[in-house]
């Protein structure tokens, strides 16, 4: 590749890398992620993500507080889904003290966490919508998310961190009148969101060439790096902790477990985990409609009957897991037995297992495509950094 | 430009009369460009609004008609804040050029039979040739910015933009074949005689072809979406422009919708009949010709378009924007060329397909109805969405 009339070889032509540094302030890293990229032209060639810009010394600061007192801590970590980290970690300290909850407050936590799940994935489709460059999606969803916090709103006054769901019950009873709004919500969300949804982003032809086929993450890939929630069902593998280790008594609804089709190219593509998010908004749906139907139906007891005066458990261990909209989230808590803190709180979380395939998928990837990616992990930065 | 200097007394001087002329057209045109992108912005937002489910702006003035005003009125206040390390001059020159690549393009627009700056023989020519500036103001803008997103958007809007030319141009030899004529005002008078004369609909599966290619391109070079990639603002933060701001920023503003509108009327004359009536006997109307509104009329509906499809579509990525470019849209406009060309010089086709002249007549008004009934029964589903929802 030499022309000596030139003087020069196309070997001596300069192709240095460029560093770039996506973030932490960039429009679509979900909050304050940086990532160090390597780019050869518009080709990425390595991909560092940094976190920790959020760190809010969440686990630390668990250990100074009570065991209800955290609960305000644990709406902050991923406050795009707040009820189910309250929930996980409710869930958590119920084992520790052996507290049964009645199936009214069971019912009404199903209730609050598949509403929960909804709004959390409106934002992740719709966000993903826009990250592909698709505006008018994101609006859609964000309008019919406001519901379900209004909802959220009238029951416990807070629209979006919430310390709902407490120790042994639920901090506020549903109002008059909710199961007759959430109904309402459904009707809508059956006849709107969700076919507006499908129709205007997930089948658009500019929006599955841009998402299928991209960050591809095989079955075992996805096992080993710990994926969960929908990026994990994304890949093929149909793990639902709502269905395979069942809590709030979700034994007893009818839903399927989505899991990506590669209905366009390779199984495990962004587009798989994103059509999982859209298609698990219908099974929340699904599973509203029965909760609901129950709710009406059930004997209404106080929600306060089982909260105990003072939480202060005996001397153990405990490791409980709930499915999140994100994913799998853990709580490990140790109890001392002596004071009224928890010894140690430690948060096994989704956002941050998906985050570790990051550097992996996003090689050799167009830049527009690292948007892409980051989009359809659905990481939320609170929750990565705690 | 003819029709001012006509308009001035004999008694001045020649040159007195050319250089008033010359000033009155380029005041007239500058305040059309000034002010066109105040209302396009103003409609834009309307129709985001109308597709998203909300209202838009309804504060100032009203009907939120003063909104984009008051905008443009902060942008011009805030402070101009020059990037460490910029290169100042470059910095400051890149938005002037882009500015002055998208209205150079006004001189040769004809909105009428007389009411043009200046009808140049080479018309179509020059619009290519100006409109292509603006590239090279953009590659300033990205480079004297001293900001790495700044550089991406300037390489990829360059990438863009010279690929988009080539079947651009392509389609646009198609038309100069049929009119004979490069200049804009002959291509207009050869597409006289109402809608079947449109070259739109001449040679019919072929020029309608040609058009959605034209209009293709042209969307990618005013970097609208879904061709928005040199600025996409989820990938590059703001693209070329991301370390401008005050009014530098809003030069881009202006020159991005004036090269929309510029796109626009350069259809229209090329294939939608420029200022003539779609039926002839309407050309009568008016004491001078409603040539003026018929033009903006059409122009406008495809600045319309370009609304709609930017607030529908995602975006496309780098390398598939290069491949509808190069691999669809540029073969595409090569056989149309060499095909159109054979018809043109074949006598028996030389002015169309003998059913042109009915094809015109029945698609067109059939597409007139198509939108009209979408947009009523889009109306009427969401009214009797919210009364069911009332329910």
């Amino acid at each position: 590749m030499s022309n000596p009339a030139y003087g020069w070889r196309v070997d001596d032509i300069d192709t240095d890398e460029m560093i770039l540094n996506m973030g932490p302030q960039h429009p679509s890293t979900h909050g304050v992620l940086r990532i160090e990229l390597r780019t050869d032209g518009e080709v990425v060639r390595a991909a560092r993500p940094h976190i920790g810009y959020l760190h809010r010394c969440f686990e630390k600061h668990a250990e100074s507080v009570d065991y209800p007192g955290v609960i305000p801590y644990t709406d902050r970590m991923d406050y795009v889904a707040s009820m189910g980290n309250s929930l996980g970690y409710a869930l958590a300290v119920e084992k520790l003290m052996g507290i049964e909850v009645s199936p009214y407050v069971q019912t009404i936590r199903v209730i609050m966490a598949e509403l929960q799940r909804i709004a959390s994935h409106c934002i992740a489709v719709g966000t993903y919508g826009m990250d592909i460059g698709a505006f008018t999606p994101f609006l859609h969803l964000l309008r019919d998310r406001e519901k379900i916090l209004d909802l959220f709103e009238w029951t416990c006054g807070a629209r979006l961190l919430y310390n709902y769901n407490w120790v042994g019950g639920v901090s506020h009873d549903v109002p008059d009148g909710f199961v007759k709004a959430v109904r309402q919500f459904l009707r809508e969300f059956d006849a709107i969101t969700y076919p507006e949804m499908i129709d205007l982003l997930i089948k658009n032809k500019i929006f599955i060439k841009r998402t299928a086929g991209i960050g591809v993450c095989s079955p075992e890939l996805a096992v080993s790096y710990d994926l969960t929630g929908p990026n994990l069902r994304g890949s093929g593998p149909p793990r639902d902790l709502r269905r395979d280790e069942p809590y709030l008594g979700y034994e007893n609804y009818e839903f399927d477990v989505v899991v990506g089709e590669g209905k366009f190219g390779p199984r495990g593509s962004c587009f798989d985990r994103n059509w999982v998010r859209a298609l698990e908004m219908k099974e929340s749906a699904k599973i509203l409609h029965q909760a609901v139907d129950r709710l009406e139906k059930m004997e209404h007891t106080d929600v306060h009957e089982k909260v105990p005066k003072r939480v202060k458990p005996a001397k153990g261990e405990v490791y409980a897991r709930s499915e999140a909209p994100r994913g799998q989230l853990g709580y490990y808590i140790v109890a001392d037995g002596t004071g009224i803190n928890p010894y140690r709180v430690k948060v096994k979380s989704p956002c941050f297992t998906a985050m570790s395939i990051f550097h992996v998928l996003a090689n050799g990837m167009y830049i527009a495509d690292i948007i892409a990616l980051i989009g359809s992990l659905d990481v939320v930065l609170g929750e990565i950094d705690r | 430009m003819d029709l001012v200097f006509n308009l001035l007394p004999a008694a001045v001087p020649y040159w007195l009369r050319v250089g008033l002329a010359g000033v009155v057209c380029a005041v007239i045109l500058i305040t059309l460009m000034a002010l066109g992108p105040i209302a396009y912005v103003y409609v834009e937002t309307k129709i985001a609004g109308f597709m998203q489910d909300r209202i838009g702006p309804k504060r100032v003035g009203p009907h939120g008609l003063l909104q984009t005003v008051a905008d443009a009125l902060k942008l011009m206040f805030k402070e101009a804040i020059y990037p460490a390390g910029a290169d100042k001059l470059l910095f400051i020159l890149a938005p002037c050029l882009v500015v002055v690549g998208a209205f150079l393009s006004f001189v040769v627009l004809p909105f009428s039979s007389r009411l043009q700056a200046v009808d140049l023989n080479v018309g179509l020519f020059y619009v290519v040739a100006v409109s292509s500036i603006s590239t090279v103001g953009l590659i300033m803008a990205g480079w004297a910015s001293n900001n790495k997103y700044a550089l991406f958007g300037a390489m990829r809007s360059a990438a863009q933009i010279v690929s988009y030319e080539i079947p651009a141009v392509m389609v646009l030899l198609t038309v100069v074949m049929m009119a004979g004529s490069l200049s804009l005002q002959d291509i207009v008078w050869a597409q006289a005689g109402g809608l079947s004369r449109w070259f739109l609909f001449r040679y019919f599966p072929l020029m309608p072809v040609a058009f959605v290619i034209f209009f293709t391109a042209g969307l990618a070079e005013c970097n609208r979406a879904p061709f928005d990639i040199p600025e996409a603002e989820s990938e590059l933060v703001a693209g070329f422009h991301t370390e401008y701001s005050g009014f530098f920023f809003a030069m881009f503003f202006l020159a991005e919708y004036t090269e929309m509108f510029v796109v626009s009327v350069v259809a229209s004359v090329l294939f939608l009949g420029g200022w003539m009536a779609p039926l002839p006997m309407l050309q009568q109307l008016g004491p001078v010709g409603l040539g003026p509104i018929w033009l903006l009329a059409k122009a406008w509906s495809l600045v319309f378009v370009m609304m709609w499809l930017r607030w529908t579509l995602p975006r496309l990525r780098v390398d598939q924007l290069m491949y509808v470019a190069w691999k669809v849209l540029l073969p595409i406009a090569m056989v149309l060329v060499v095909v159109v060309g054979g018809l043109v010089l074949w006598s028996p086709t030389a002015s169309g397909f003998p059913w042109d002249r009915w094809a015109g007549w029945i698609l067109a008004p059939l597409l007139v109805a198509y939108l009209a009934y979408m947009i009523v029964a889009a109306r009427r589903w969401s009214a009797r969405r919210t009364r069911e929802m009332a329910a």
